[in-house]
């Protein structure tokens, strides 16, 4: 394409003092519309503009409507499903139980993600041996997951995890999902089996890029391996840890694969997560405006969350300055 | 937002420690928890390589009296999760191949190109960042009903295209990226297009590979959207149909194992080959593509 041959002229590199802060070259070649910026920009925006900005809006409409599953007629009715919500005793049991989710899983997914992750790096031997044990369940589909599980602690007295209990002397036959008391717990243990490997990979590449000259001066000073991971390790894990909670807290909130495959929200919804609320408002009693308005209320505790990141990051950032 | 990942190799050459009695211990509570988390795969392969009979039996036995392939044959003649793998691959290649392209295109425009509307546009891809795709699903399969998407590939893949987080993990890419080259390219009288596709974009390798992925298990693994938008058996991707499916095996359990490890094992395989890239792609994407 290119008609002009190089070595007619001096490349005029030099010539251009500034090199355009704007990058609106001004060479030879006319421009045509097709080197318009937009034309970049434009095929990412359309998708962008159809699959996630119009939804967001036309939800927050049909939030104010009775519109059902084909989505079009529906009445406006103000406000009535965000009253019918906040009235809807289903709505904060399953809000609590998203919110109980959360806080029992991010903890040992976070804490056992450095456990990991620290394990490996002191280790430095077999490192594939660490990645496939830990990281490869999180590759595995989430219906995957659940089957497994499910076969394993579902059937009382056979599956895997009764059959183990049973070989230590302990009573089988717990109903692991069936029993108000162990299902949620059930769950957990499912999720951080499958997600832990996540946390565990991002720690062992924060601790990998941690410079080695930072513990050879404490170990000349004959600092313990103790100290040396509470006092040089641990702190500069800091903003790796904090990135991490948020994430962790924000993927928990969103649970729903789990819960509807292991349990399908029982015992008595004692699982039910809000957006398998959601899913069952909408989907399955096809009330698309209520499901709407209740969608938008677990938005606001999401956004509510999001917006906890910037505030600590800028907190922290006060205190470095003020040292 | 970024995490460095220079070095991977873990420096095991430089300094390989020896084995005090402290780095002993360590050593076996590793092993003692991957042993833990691989035991539920083993009993998984354990299970479907028995004879039907015999995978019920107490107190368990890992390996029954003979293994056998029996109960893989008898899932894969079923025919449907032939089929199911062959939607999920199509959707994740596609959709995968679509976000690199679409948002490293974006991420360009955005940030080596100047028009009027750029800086409140790249604003209105940032605040996406923050909308959970879970919060969209009633409006969104309303839209799909309405523009006759339902049950097509193109239903389950385009909402999964729109993925702000790629846009901006590309942007940070690209300002680092020097414009030197680039600059000699425009004298030489390239115009924009050949220049992002025959210099930036081979530059850029590693977070193209990165960004790919990162879809591409995402896309792969996705359940609930594809779980919405699919009703028809034949269309449904592997982690959809198979948990569709599960009540037509009963209590046949080494056909619902084998159709675990079935579904389970391309994306095992794949990262068995390409550990040390996709380690690197995950933890470079990690922090800012959730």
């Amino acid at each position: 394409m290119t008609t002009l041959s190089p070595t007619s002229a001096p490349a005029p590199r030099a010539g251009r003092a500034t090199p355009a802060s704007g990058t609106r070259t001004t060479g030879r070649a006319r421009r045509s519309w097709t080197e318009h910026g937009l034309v970049f920009v434009a095929p990412f925006l359309v998708v962008y503009a159809l699959f996630l900005i119009w939804p967001l809006v036309s939800g927050l409409g049909m939030s104010f409507t009775d519109v059902d599953i084909t989505g079009v007629g529906g009445e406006f009715v103000g406000l009535d499903n965000y009253a019918e919500a906040f009235g809807d005793p289903a709505v904060w049991a399953s809000l609590w139980n998203t919110v109980w989710f959360t806080l029992l899983s991010t903890v040992p997914l976070v804490v056992v993600g450095l456990v990991l992750a620290l394990l490996a790096n002191e280790l430095r031997v077999v490192q594939w041996l660490w990645r496939i044990g830990w990281f490869a369940p999180f590759l595995l589909p989430s219906g995957v997951v659940c089957m497994l599980f499910l076969y394993m602690i579902y059937p009382s007295g056979f599956g895997l995890a009764d059959q183990l209990l049973a070989s230590v002397g302990l009573e089988p036959g717990i109903g692991w999902l069936t029993d108000e008391r162990y299902a949620m717990l059930s769950i957990v243990v499912t999720t951080v089996w499958w997600t832990v490997g996540f946390n565990f990979l991002l720690y062992l590449s924060a601790l990998q890029a941690i410079p080695p000259h930072l513990y050879e001066a404490a170990e000349l000073d004959g600092a313990s391996a103790w100290r040396r991971l509470w006092h040089i390790t641990l702190p500069l894990l800091n903003r790796t840890t904090g990135l991490l909670l948020v994430l962790q807290v924000l993927a928990s909130l969103k649970i729903f694969d789990q819960v509807y495959l292991l349990t399908g929200g029982g015992p008595d919804d004692s699982t039910r997560p809000i957006l398998q609320y959601v899913y069952q408002q909408g989907f399955t009693g096809y009330r698309i405006g209520y499901a709407s308005a209740v969608s938008y209320i677990f938005f606001a505790l999401i956004l509510l969350v999001s917006l906890v990141q910037p505030v600590l990051a800028r907190r922290r950032r006060a205190e470095e300055a003020a040292k | 937002m970024s995490t460095a990942t220079t070095t991977h190799t873990g420096g095991a050459s430089g300094r390989r420690p020896r084995l005090t009695p402290g780095r002993t211990a360590l050593l076996v509570v590793a092993l003692l928890l991957v042993a833990a988390w691989l035991l539920p795969l083993v009993w998984a392969v354990a299970t479907s390589l028995k004879p039907e009979g015999e995978t019920t039996k107490t107190p368990l036995e890992w390996i029954g009296s003979k293994i056998t392939f029996e109960a893989y044959a008898k899932v894969w003649e079923s025919g449907d999760l032939l089929q199911w793998t062959v939607n999920s691959l199509f959707v994740s290649v596609i959709t995968t191949l679509l976000t690199v392209v679409l948002c490293a295109m974006a991420a360009y425009g955005f940030i080596r190109t100047d028009f009027r509307g750029r800086r409140l546009l790249y604003g209105l891809v940032l605040a996406g960042i923050m909308v959970p795709p879970q919060v969209l699903i009633a409006p969104l399969f309303t839209e799909m009903v309405q523009l006759g998407l339902v049950d097509t590939y193109w239903g389950v893949i385009l909402p999964q295209v729109a993925a702000p987080a790629m846009v901006f993990i590309l942007v940070k890419f690209f300002d680092g990226v020097p414009r030197e080259l680039e600059e000699a390219a425009f004298v030489d009288g390239a115009g924009r297009w050949r220049v992002f596709w025959t210099i930036v974009m081979p530059l850029s390798r590693p977070v193209l590979a990165a960004v790919a992925i990162f879809t591409f298990i995402s896309t792969w693994n996705n359940f609930l959207w594809p779980f919405l938008v699919t009703t028809d058996p034949n269309g449904m991707t592997l982690p959809v149909g198979l948990v569709n499916v599960q009540s037509s095996f009963g209590v046949r359990y080494a056909q619902i194992m084998a159709s675990l490890v079935i579904a389970g094992l391309p994306l095992l395989v794949v990262f068995m080959l390409f550990q040390r890239q996709i380690v690197r792609g995950i933890a470079h994407t990690g922090l800012a593509g959730q």
